[in-house]
């Protein structure tokens, strides 16, 4: 009998875990990826990956923890089995990357040493230095060539992702792909096809992610019917270094550290900020977040910075936006220790010293929380049921989505050193459950399919890409337009949203689609043309573009990353205590009234010129109630404290 | 550093040398590109892509070349630049126009056969690690607890070899590494030109980058196990004898990797082995 074939598409951590576990339970697995998965996105994340240890369980942390961290970041936009299955995999998840060689930074006494990341209290990140990504992903390109080398792994590098091959019943059999070197176009059948390719940056044109996070694989699966979950939620990281070709990460694992997050009191004060003396300075996350400080989760740490570069005018230099996140103040061996890789980075890019400089840094796109909608099993004790065919599985049958493409993990924010975790979690687990899909599918085997269904596919393709290079010139440039895109996206989808913007965002975004339609393509070579498949992913760009609009100006509320400052709940004003407890009765009244309507997963279905159509679906928070975010807000107390006793008076 | 530009120009010319195809001439364009500050050889090729016409008004295809990160972390954007081999994202142009105002030259890498313009087939390099078996041979991917514990020590050593992104500069810069050219032919298939590029890495010099990888596996608790399989390969044909102690390799290294280190200690290692093997220790 034919083994069982696996397509993955995309060699990052996600991609790479599962093609390692499938491998190992004895199917054929080939890779299809834009460039060697040595090189995938993956290798930017910087500052680690989160698991309980046993250290942290003696201080009082737990897998639970872990959990409840995680859906208290994400603002309780996440189903809670699979939230909480990852967090009880990610010791394990972390162990088995250990075996497999990563340089996890070690303590004396030769332990995985652990640093402190945002939205939590505890030390439960593990890190190697500060390119763990880059790390985690070499050890998984190593399992990968070894399982090559005895033939059980096939890479297609250079290759472009076109499009699943669905059957009649709607099954997905296999995808297209075009080899981006001879530019063939040819069908590669599957038994089960995985996307595990990664964000959408580009949409917003520079951001954090690489270039090759175009969101174009994503978006093709979702034009072929796929649903695309929570579009609108869009992590802004606060710490960046911006940059005329890419807004360059500096990771929380500085602050992690002890790097503190300062302006100086006075605007734009000329002095060398070293003279500034303490009391001259505004440590603004501490003075307001004094339980989390610099720590706490993304959304929130960004929407600071902004209010304080933009509202109160402190931006550390005039004309330009940024704040300071000094180091200067850590031992030199610690900083060369844990974290040489960003301090590098800095250095490379912006010509100082961040060991003896503070840097300056502004906040950047940086992740999706928001993928492909995919399903789970859930078992009694809340956790999933691993193995069944139901988990990462989108709406197409037979057609998986892993990683940071798909939405279920992470909510309404992501906390740092969770995207490494999910994606390795992800793939490990989805792969049993891949075997007892097949295995569970009485059909024919893909490869065993006449070849009409898949000649069709190719055809359609081909044709598709044929019209591009004989597209007229003197059209539009497809890179001016994407830049474009990107500026109309953020602008109006990042930060700060307001209707209003939005929906003029929405109109420049179809005129922007108008346009991509009819660009010239400069190249019409047929060899390594990287023109025309550009192109090809622009115009792939806008239905992701539009969901993500569309998705934001629905949600009329502020939940994590998506800010509306009209729906916003203010701090409490009031000064005396019995004012300030009724205020904060109104508050929590809100609240609830606020979480009938919008605790809800966004679902959104692709139209025929990329509109979506939006549904609701509720949201599995069974284990853990959903309350008010606050991290300890100054003043957020009496809130707290209403919430708590109304909770109680319920049970 | 930000060097302030003595003035800053409003233009400034890159020269790229290009290819079509692979068997073609090659030849040069110019191209007059539009200065803003804080760029990188990366964004003035960005440039031309949204402006494709040559200094001399001609319209051209856009450069093609390779990048992803933008941030040297994953190798994709190795390329010859003002002479010097190294990574484009992290070749500020200011700085490059300090030291030459006239004009920015790209080339592709000389050592690797050139698939278009700046872009090359560094398939090679990856065939070269698969010839070390450079990876920890666990025996399942279940739960079977952490890791070995190791020093401070030996992750800091390891650390340092671990950041190899393959990038190929060490490679560029060996005058012991020669140019194969060796690329897909249209009628093979995938796996008959990974075969024929297996056979052919068989017997050319491997390089520092490969050698830093027996370290790197040899240091590992695990990986030391099979560290007699590395060692043999590494002392085949092709192996750590063909390196003629130039030293380029660590000079021109991104990441300032110690190759050289990892040349002396691998190669200490390979003798003993040896000898051990010579006189069946």
């Amino acid at each position: 009998m034919a083994k069982q074939s696996v397509m993955i598409i995309g060699g990052g951590l996600a991609g790479m875990s599962a093609a390692i576990k499938l491998a190992e339970l004895e199917c054929d697995v080939s890779i299809m990826s834009v460039l060697p998965v040595k090189r995938s996105h993956s290798v930017c994340a910087q500052g680690g990956i989160n698991g309980v240890n046993d250290l942290t369980r003696q201080l009082g942390d737990s897998e639970w923890k872990h959990f409840e961290d995680t859906v208290y970041g994400g603002d309780f936009l996440q189903n809670q089995p699979p939230v909480k299955e990852l967090a009880y995999w990610a010791p394990r998840v972390i162990d088995l990357m250990d075996r497999l060689g990563v340089t996890f930074n070690r303590t004396p006494e030769g332990f995985r040493d652990q640093r402190r990341f945002g939205g939590t209290l505890y030390q439960r990140t593990s890190f190697a230095g500060a390119t763990t990504g880059q790390q985690l992903v070499y050890a998984l390109d190593e399992q990968v060539r070894r399982w090559e080398v005895a033939g059980h792994i096939h890479k297609y590098e250079y290759w472009d992702f076109l499009g699943p091959v669905l059957d009649e019943s709607g099954r997905c059999r296999g995808c297209v792909g075009q080899d981006l070197v001879t530019m063939e176009i040819r069908a590669f059948p599957a038994d089960a096809l995985i996307v595990a390719s990664g964000g959408c940056g580009a949409v917003f044109g520079r951001s954090t992610n690489s270039v090759a996070c175009n969101g174009a694989a994503v978006s093709r699966v979702y034009q072929a019917g796929a649903r695309y979950g929570n579009p609108e939620f869009i992590q802004v990281h606060p710490t960046a270094i911006p940059g005329a070709d890419k807004l360059r990460l500096i990771s929380e694992s500085a602050r992690g550290e002890g790097g503190r997050i300062w302006v100086p009191r006075k605007p734009q004060d000329p002095r060398d900020p070293l003279e500034i003396p303490e009391n001259e300075r505004y440590y603004f996350l501490e003075e307001r977040y004094p339980k989390y400080g610099n720590l706490v989760p993304r959304d929130i740490a960004t929407r600071e910075i902004f209010k304080v570069c933009i509202q109160e005018g402190l931006s550390v230099q005039a004309g330009r936006m940024c704040v300071y996140l000094d180091v200067t103040q850590l031992p030199r061996e610690l900083l060369d220790r844990k974290l040489s890789g960003i301090l590098e980075i800095y250095e490379k890019f912006q010509g100082a010293d961040p060991r003896k400089v503070p840097m300056k840094i502004f906040p950047a796109v940086h992740y999706t929380m928001g993928g492909l909608w995919v399903d789970f099993e859930a078992k009694a004790d809340g956790g999933l049921n691993i193995g069944a065919p139901r988990n990462q599985q989108t709406n197409i049958p037979g057609l998986y989505a892993i990683g940071e493409c798909e939405y279920q993990y992470h909510g309404a924010n992501r906390l740092g050193a969770n995207s490494l975790v999910a994606c390795i979690f992800s793939g490990l687990m989805v792969s049993p459950g891949i075997v007892s899909y097949v295995a569970s599918f009485s059909g024919q085997k893909s490869s065993e399919l006449p070849s009409g269904l898949f000649d069709q596919a190719v055809r359609k393709h081909k044709a598709y890409y044929d019209s591009l290079l004989t597209r007229p010139q003197g059209g539009p440039n497809p890179y001016l337009v994407h830049g474009e895109l990107g500026r109309v996206m953020t602008k109006a989808a990042t930060v700060v949203r307001h209707n209003d913007e939005m929906r003029s965002a929405y109109v420049k975004v179809c005129e922007l689609q108008e346009q991509a339609r009819h660009c010239s393509i400069a190249d019409t070579s047929a060899w390594a043309n990287q023109t025309a498949p550009f192109a090809r992913a622009l115009d792939d760009m806008f239905p992701v573009a539009k969901a993500i609009l569309q998705g934001a100006i629905a949600r009329d509320e502020c939940r994590g990353a998506h800010y509306k400052p009209e729906f916003a709940q203010g701090e409490l004003a009031a000064t005396e205590p019995a004012q300030r407890r009724r205020e904060a009765e109104g508050w929590v009244d809100r609240f609830e009234a606020n979480n009938r309507k919008w605790l809800k997963s966004t679902l959104a279905t692709c139209g025929a010129r990329g509109e979506p159509s939006l549904t609701y679906e509720d949201v599995n928070t069974g284990l853990i109630p959903p309350r008010p975010r606050l991290y300890g807000l100054a003043g957020g107390d009496v809130i707290e404290q209403v919430y708590k006793e109304r909770q109680q008076s319920r049970t | 550093m930000n060097l302030p530009m003595p003035t800053t120009p409003r233009t400034f010319t890159v020269r790229v040398l290009r290819q079509d195809k692979p068997g073609e001439d090659r030849y040069w364009n110019e191209f007059l590109v539009e200065y803003e500050p804080d760029m990188n050889v990366i964004s003035a090729l960005q440039k031309i892509a949204e402006n494709p016409f040559t200094a001399q008004g001609k319209n051209v295809a856009p450069v093609v070349w390779e990048c992803n990160c933008l941030e040297e972390v994953c190798g994709s954007c190795t390329m010859v630049i003002n002479g010097r081999v190294r990574q484009a994202c992290t070749a500020l142009i200011d700085r490059l126009l300090t030291d030459n105002p006239e004009a920015i030259e790209l080339r592709p890498m000389t050592k690797f056969p050139v698939v278009r313009d700046l872009m090359v087939d560094r398939s090679r390099l990856f065939a070269s690690l698969e010839k070390i078996k450079a990876w920890v041979p666990v025996d399942s991917y279940y739960d079977m607890g952490p890791g070995p514990r190791q020093s401070q020590d030996q992750q800091q050593q390891a650390y340092e070899y671990s950041k190899c992104m393959s990038c190929g500069c060490c490679l560029e810069a060996c005058p012991q590494f020669l140019k194969m050219e060796l690329l897909k032919q249209p009628e093979e298939t995938q796996d008959e030109f990974r075969a024929r590029l297996r056979a052919a890495v068989e017997r050319s010099f491997m390089g520092a980058h490969a050698i830093g990888q027996v370290d790197l596996f040899n240091i590992n608790p695990v990986g030391s196990m099979n560290a007699a399989e590395r060692l043999d390969a590494v002392t085949a044909e092709g192996g750590i004898q063909v390196c003629g102690n130039a030293q380029n390799c660590v000079k021109v290294c991104p990441k300032s990797i110690p190759l050289t280190t990892a040349i002396a200690r691998v190669g200490r290692a390979a003798t003993i082995h040896s000898l051990k093997k010579l006189f069946d220790w």
